[in-house]
């Protein structure tokens, strides 16, 4: 499961910011494929990047003059979220893949979750309704609104978008000040944070983890826990990357479906949904 | 109670046939045209320099 989930990754990521022209000349893609969103945080000024970003495309709606329901962006939201929910964290986000490759690294004793988690898994959703919503309508730069999240905080739109853009386009270099070097700040403090905790931008920022995680509950992919087979070795539980106990694995809205407690299960009695191995049923 | 049981289990099917709707209203509305239109500038702001 381990090696398949990397290997998702690493092609999704690739298939995801695949113009390649784009970063060899420091332009992006123009393409009709960026009417659709991806599923994870990806940001559409990245030179590779082929479609839109989802939390991008809900500021763009919020950034229009007067207000407008942003449907298509809830309608993405709602399609990824009912099929995947959080699976697409796990699994489809290049930004998570870059935080688990950070995370292998062996420096510093690893942790699972920073100290207060209890409070600070909340600031997402903080950041989801103060940046992404209230601040695209009601920030302004000059006469325009402004997208919140993307300049003040996105680390993903840094890593993807601002330094592959900056290191190939002159004319943008030029240009980058005070507020390049605070997303840059934002990037290198989330990179170390990376190698200590699991995805700590995902557990605390991430306002697309905010919106999958209220579909976790419900959505198509889930992993099932039979519990008749359950020896309660607690394996799982030491496996799960984000802390979270049987009973929240798949449930909560922190589970990123990345099966490490489905391997883990001595017992094979967790699974995802559809999907179980021989030992199971004998 | 087995009722309550399979809609939790095909819940997914309103939520996907929500989010289906849903993009067909913003389809109606053009909101397609201002996420490309977006999408296909370098976002300034994106990069830090806006």
């Amino acid at each position: 499961m381990k090696r398949i989930r990397l290997t998702v990754q690493i092609l999704f990521t690739i298939v995801t910011n695949g113009y390649m022209y784009g970063f060899l000349n420091g332009k992006i893609y123009r393409g009709s494929l960026k009417y659709a969103c991806v599923p994870g945080l990806n940001c559409y000024s990245c030179p590779g990047a082929v479609a839109s970003c989802p939390i991008g495309a809900l500021q763009a709606l919020l950034n229009q003059r007067g207000f407008q329901i942003p449907f298509a962006a809830l309608g993405f939201f709602f399609l990824f979220g009912s099929l995947l929910g959080r699976f697409v964290c796990g699994w489809l986000c290049p930004f998570g893949l870059v935080q688990d490759l950070l995370h292998k690294i062996p420096i510093f004793h690893k942790k699972k979750r920073l100290p207060y988690h209890h409070i600070l898994k909340y600031g997402k959703y903080a950041v989801l309704v103060l940046l992404v919503c209230v601040g695209s309508m009601f920030l302004f730069g000059g006469f325009a609104k402004v997208p919140a999240f993307c300049k003040y905080l996105c680390p993903s739109g840094t890593l993807f978008g601002a330094i592959p853009l900056l290191s190939t386009n002159e004319a943008l270099r030029g240009q980058a000040g005070g507020l390049f070097l605070w997303k840059l700040g934002i990037l290198i403090a989330v990179v170390l944070l990376s190698m200590k905790i699991y995805r700590p931008f995902c557990q605390y920022l991430c306002p697309l983890g905010a919106i999958y995680g209220w579909f976790n509950r419900f959505s198509l992919v889930q992993i099932q826990w039979e519990k008749e087979l359950c020896v309660s070795c607690m394996a799982c539980e030491k496996a799960c990357p984000v802390a979270l106990s049987l009973r929240e694995i798949s449930r909560s809205p922190e589970c990123i479906r990345c099966g490490k407690c489905v391997d883990a299960c001595p017992q094979k009695c967790l699974y995802f949904y559809g999907i179980r191995t021989k030992s199971t049923k004998s | 109670m087995n009722f309550w049981k399979n809609s939790k289990r095909y819940a997914w099917v309103l939520g996907a046939l929500a989010g289906t709707l849903f993009l067909g209203a913003g389809a109606l509305q053009g909101q397609f045209a201002v996420i490309w239109r977006k999408a296909v500038m370098i976002c300034l702001e994106c990069i830090g320099i806006g």
